[in-house]
């Protein structure tokens, strides 16, 4: 090659050099945290390149009054209503697995129809939280009122149900160490059947609104993509992980209670998207129908509490324990160490939701704001979980 | 008729603690580990694991063919203040030329540390927990241990969350930051020696303890 055609040196530019620090200038939005579309008192501080995220940082820790403080200067009993406050949409299931986190540390034997009462007040709360929570993310893509008003009419009659067992609709503090504790009322068995049997055709009729519509479709396909090892890596539970893919239900790995007699299936995703995360929880409400079913169906007859289980004076031996179960967010955990005394020494929550806000950022990023708002609708976080 | 629990209290389906502790003994040979003992019926014992060592063991159980313990579950924070233990220790004692031993209560004083504690599940192979232990040298200057984070992404919140409340510092954690509590906020709450504020607010008509703390606030207004 010879040098002939060298490109003489140039000393003026073609089109004006951008600076090096981003091609325009980044804006700074503090988003919530009264924000309508957060769900509480929750802040992003979004960074945003025109439309698109470059940065969210999430803020928390309005709603905060160290539970596990309060918890550790009281009795163990005297904490059960107040795990109602955490993810006040599932109390039942706040409770369960506080229940079950001390019936391990104390070794506890539940009564059949306790375990049969647990799951069906679970599935319950499951599938109440579900639908309500796809009448949020709908509400957040701008189908302003309806499907959020059929959601919560059908929520208030599993509500309902929730008040006539427990004296209460959200605020259950119903379980207890070692069983529950009321029986059911009389009538409710059939009450919870006719509303089980009822539920797939709202059902129906909230997919034939929703599932096909061109909008839902545009807004949250591909939108808010969660990596299947991303998800494994930090953390994340309950149906955002099993929409990306992660088979991993406590229902079925742990076992716990009676999960292991009944059959139903769990469903996976495979986009990792916003609209497989509305799907997975239209899919699982489905199949805590066939779990109510059988459970309906084969409830026994006998006591609702271990009788050794005391109320009062329960010191649990020195020692400790982690019980976690499947809730409608993700994996609920206790962790409880016992010095002997009446009080829990160290009493800590495993927030789902809280960990699940960890790939808050990884989701967003790249997409528009108006994405940012459905990605965080469809993770499903309750604050008073997040800031406990 | 009482459901039996399931086993998933024991540590994982192929291994116990004690083979686990040989095998990373062997792969790590400075490694120094100890199994914390647990008397509770759910008898989840853990592993103590030294500072140098951690992020090394943390990556060989995250790796291992065999426990694939890719799920940090959950990290928290025990804050053990100095304290008087009791321990009972068998002692031979010779009585009428009978040698027999004997269990004798002796107090020791335990010096305070913080603690973090990490749970380990697989969801590769569903099996768990490893509960993993991380020892500050006291509660003062000494409180900086190894982040996991590196490891684990699902630490990274709550080793914030540890950080804010407990006080335990972090090294190699990615953004160290407080995370529930306000940023100009200095105290560890979950400390078993923290003193909450005195936020007391006037009260126009104070009874019981309310009237009594009242006294301490407005002396001259209070009438008795």
């Amino acid at each position: 090659m010879s040098a002939t055609l060298e490109t003489p040196a140039k000393n003026y530019e073609l089109r004006p050099k951008l600076s090096d620090d981003g091609e325009t200038e980044l804006l700074e939005v503090s988003m919530g945290p009264h924000h309508p579309s957060t769900h509480g008192v929750f802040r992003m501080d979004v960074v945003l390149d025109g439309e698109r995220v470059v940065r969210l940082k999430p803020v928390f820790g309005y709603l905060h009054r160290n539970h596990e403080k309060i918890a550790e200067g009281t009795s163990y009993l005297s904490s059960m209503p107040y795990t109602d406050r955490l993810d006040y949409f599932c109390s039942l299931t706040n409770n369960w697995a506080y229940a079950l986190a001390v019936e391990k540390l104390a070794g506890l034997q539940v009564p059949e129809r306790a375990e049969y009462i647990r799951v069906i007040t679970a599935e319950l709360t499951r599938l109440q939280n579900h639908t309500c929570l796809i009448g949020f993310l709908m509400q957040d893509m701008g189908a302003l009122g309806t499907p959020l008003m059929y959601a919560f009419r059908e929520r208030e009659k599993i509500l309902d149900l929730f008040e006539a067992l427990t004296g209460a609709r959200m605020m259950c503090n119903y379980m207890r160490f070692g069983g529950c504790r009321v029986d059911l009322p009389p009538g409710w068995l059939a009450a919870a059947q006719r509303i089980v049997d009822e539920y797939p055709r709202f059902l129906d009729e909230f997919e034939t609104l929703l599932s096909g519509n061109e909008i839902i479709i545009a807004r949250s396909q591909g939108i808010g993509v969660l990596p299947r090892e991303l998800a494994v890596n930090a953390g994340i539970t309950g149906p955002v992980a099993r929409a990306a893919g992660v088979d991993y239900d406590l229902r079925k790995v742990d076992k716990y209670g009676i999960y292991d007699r009944f059959s139903f299936r769990v469903p996976l995703g495979d986009h990792g998207d916003t609209y497989d995360r509305y799907m997975i929880r239209i899919l699982e409400m489905r199949e805590s129908l066939k779990i109510l079913q059988q459970a309906l169906k084969d409830i026994p007859a006998g006591p609702i509490i271990d009788p050794k289980a005391k109320l009062r004076g329960f010191r649990p031996k020195a020692g400790e324990a982690y019980g976690r179960i499947e809730a409608p967010k993700g994996e609920l955990g206790f962790y409880l160490i016992s010095d002997g005394g009446p009080n829990p020494f160290r009493y800590r929550v495993r927030p789902p939701s809280f960990i699940n806000l960890t790939v808050l950022e990884d989701m967003c990023l790249g997409n528009t704001i108006a994405d940012a708002v459905i990605t965080l609708g469809s993770v499903d976080i309750v604050l008073g979980e997040v800031d406990r | 008729m009482a459901t039996a629990r399931t086993s998933q209290d024991c540590l994982t389906n192929v291994e116990t603690l004690e083979q686990i502790k040989d095998r990373i003994t062997h792969v790590l040979p400075g490694a120094r580990l100890e199994i914390v003992p647990n008397e509770s019926p759910s008898g989840q014992r853990s592993l103590l694991v030294d500072h140098e060592h951690a992020g090394a063991i943390a990556t060989f159980l995250r790796d291992d063919a065999e426990l694939r313990l890719d799920y940090c579950s959950n990290a928290t924070g025990v804050d053990w203040p100095e304290a008087v233990v009791k321990t009972k220790i068998k002692k031979p004692v010779v009585t009428d030329g009978v040698e027999k031993e004997v269990e004798e209560t002796v107090d020791a004083l335990r010096s305070g540390y913080l603690e973090a504690v990490y749970h380990l599940y697989s969801v590769a192979k569903k099996h768990g927990p490893v509960i993993l232990r991380l020892r500050t040298g006291n509660r003062t200057d000494k409180v900086t241990l190894p982040s996991l984070t590196p490891v684990w992404r699902s630490c990274e919140y709550q080793e914030r969350e540890i950080f804010d409340l407990f006080g335990i510092k972090f090294a190699g954690h990615p953004d160290l930051r407080r995370i529930l509590m306000w940023d100009g906020f200095v105290d560890h709450p979950m400390r078993k020696d923290y003193v909450e504020p005195d936020d007391f607010e006037y009260e126009p008509t104070p009874h019981d303890a309310v009237l009594e703390r009242a006294k301490t606030h407005y002396p001259s207004e209070v009438k008795t």
